[in-house]
């Protein structure tokens, strides 16, 4: 059995998956990246080696992807967050034409031609307010952790406008909502349909068409998707439950297995003793 | 003697300015402005009062300026910080022609004549960076007292280099560069450094011109001083009072208004009450 990881080093958390010959997840694991980026892509892989019942020898390939893969000592192949993200968007959804992906650093807008290739794309990274670290900094304001926000913005009955574009400013308007009553449900239900307001407009750069496929760990919360769908007027794809914030490293595991044939095919044999290391 | 008033209501911290007939300042006070904008206008008021020994009765007019203007409940009427910063630093520096606001929240440029009146300006009050604000996300991110700020980033001798251009990002940034072993002085130069860039490009749009006046709570920030004149190449003028400059400039067109209501008679001057609203 050939077994090949992929690593998603992102700026908020890295993602490790494993899986067999048939493209099957048999380890995934999660943790916080932090600051010491090779240190945490270390302790993802061998968690998930754990999860899956596997050695290190075990595996024949592993490819790195995401804003840390360059710190990844022990991969054999480096490939682009775009490339790995429209291949496992591509492997969940065969007829996704359109990718938002939604990270707590980050915001993209993919666009994939016919043959499920990156054709254009668009990103943000410069401004916190068109991130997941929006919605992180107004749970903040009030008081609420991260993982309580999907909770939290599901109690919603009516979204309270957050108008401004700044991640910082925003303190002081959801502190005037509260002291005039607003509850923090609709002020983390206005963020959110402020945050897809932006995405939105990143997906019309890239002239955005069905069907769309939402990933990236914002999505793990369902008021998101929810409000992408009123807003576009269209369904949406978006991966099963946790699967959502491993598709990037999912799309780079697979990569792995294509590659890897490929090597076969040309009669390269690999060991992971002697890495190939390549952008 | 008859005294004049301003009173800044910023959207950080409420400054208040008590002036004499001859414009000089008798009394200050500053304060957090807080939730409660009316109150904390009230009480900066009564503050400068204190500070100055003067009685409410004796001030004759009172000005109200900055975001909360229309909160200063007890003043006679209001007039924009724009005008009030420029007026002040031109009382301070008769040959202002360029001046930079930098404030809790925004940071504003003003461009000046010969006459000392406004010929245009230019304000950033929607993104963090290159404001107040990102000193203070510095602040809390290295846990150093605001007020240290600069001194410290003063010490610095190989600056690093922040990329970012978002408050929120720079915080994982700076918190990044010290886990690489980077001096806290050098990352706060960096940061200071980055603020004056930001800064100099909103001034490039109403144009550079000497002598530049420095006002608003930042220009206490020495660091912010040596980062501005090293990226701007010129020095700058900054008064003890630059935290009060909007407030000063509230206080004396108040004055403006006590001269204007005097009815000079043959043996000895006179001063008619304003009714202002």
């Amino acid at each position: 059995m050939t077994y090949v990881a992929g690593i998603d080093i992102g700026s908020t958390y890295t993602k490790a998956v494993i899986i067999g010959e048939n493209n099957e997840i048999v380890g995934k694991t999660m943790c916080s990246t932090g600051f010491k980026l090779a240190e945490v892509a270390r302790m993802a892989l061998d968690l998930s080696l754990e999860e899956a019942g596997l050695d290190e020898q075990d595996l024949a390939y592993v490819v790195a992807t995401g804003f840390g893969r360059h710190q990844v000592q022990f991969k054999d192949l480096n490939v682009t967050d775009l490339t790995a993200s429209a291949r496992g968007t591509a492997h969940l959804f065969p007829n996704t034409r359109t990718i938002l992906d939604v990270g707590g650093q980050t915001m993209k807008a993919i666009r994939l031609d016919g043959q499920l290739r990156v054709k254009s794309f668009r990103l943000n990274d410069k401004c916190a307010a068109g991130t997941g670290a929006f919605l992180e900094k107004t749970a903040r304001y009030m008081g609420y952790a991260t993982e309580e926000i999907g909770m939290l913005a599901a109690t919603s009955k009516k979204a309270v406008p957050i108008s401004g574009v700044c991640a910082v400013f925003a303190e002081s308007e959801v502190i005037n909502h509260l002291s005039h009553g607003a509850a923090p449900a609709d002020i983390m239900h206005g963020a959110i349909v402020s945050l897809v307001d932006r995405s939105v407009q990143l997906m019309k750069r890239v002239r955005m068409s069905p069907e769309y496929t939402l990933i990236g760990g914002i999505l793990r919360f369902n008021t998101m998707a929810r409000v992408v769908r009123e807003q576009l007027g269209s369904d949406v794809n978006v991966p099963e439950g946790e699967l959502v914030q491993f598709t990037t490293a999912l799309g780079a595991a697979i990569l792995g297995h294509y590659r890897l044939s490929k090597l076969r095919l040309e009669g390269v044999e690999m060991h992971r003793e002697n890495p190939m290391v390549s952008a | 003697m008859a005294y004049a008033a301003g009173v800044d209501v910023g959207s950080t911290q409420t400054k208040a300015v008590i002036i004499n007939e001859e414009a000089r300042i008798t009394g200050r006070s500053l304060i957090d402005t807080g939730a409660n904008v009316v109150l904390a206008a009230e009480n900066a008021y009564f503050e400068a009062l204190k500070d100055a020994g003067v009685r409410e009765e004796e001030i004759e007019y009172v000005i109200g300026t900055g975001y909360g203007r229309y909160r200063v409940t007890f003043g006679n009427t209001q007039v924009t910080e724009i005008s009030c910063h420029a007026r002040g630093a031109v009382h301070m520096f008769a040959n202002t022609r360029t001046v930079l606001d930098m404030g809790g929240q925004d940071t504003k440029a003003i461009q000046i004549n010969q006459e000392g009146e406004i010929v245009d300006f230019c304000m950033n009050d929607k993104c963090a960076a290159g404001t107040g604000r990102f000193l203070g996300a510095a602040s809390s991110a290295l846990d150093i007292p605001l007020d240290d700020l600069g001194d410290t980033a003063l010490l610095s001798e190989r600056p690093v280099r922040i990329s970012t251009t978002c408050t929120v990002f720079a915080e994982s940034e700076v918190l990044s560069w010290l886990g690489k072993g980077k001096k806290i002085e050098d990352i706060l130069m960096g940061v200071h450094q980055s603020i004056a860039k930001r800064s100099i490009g909103l001034m490039r749009r109403v144009g550079i011109e000497h002598e530049v006046t420095f006002t608003g709570g930042v220009a206490k920030n020495s660091g912010m001083i040596y980062a501005l004149e090293d990226n701007l190449g010129l020095v700058l003028n900054v008064s003890e009072e630059s935290h009060y400059m909007g407030a000063l400039g509230a206080a004396l067109f108040a004055l403006d208004h006590i001269q204007a209501s005097r009815i000079p008679t043959a043996d000895s001057t006179e001063v008619v009450r304003s009714h202002g609203t």
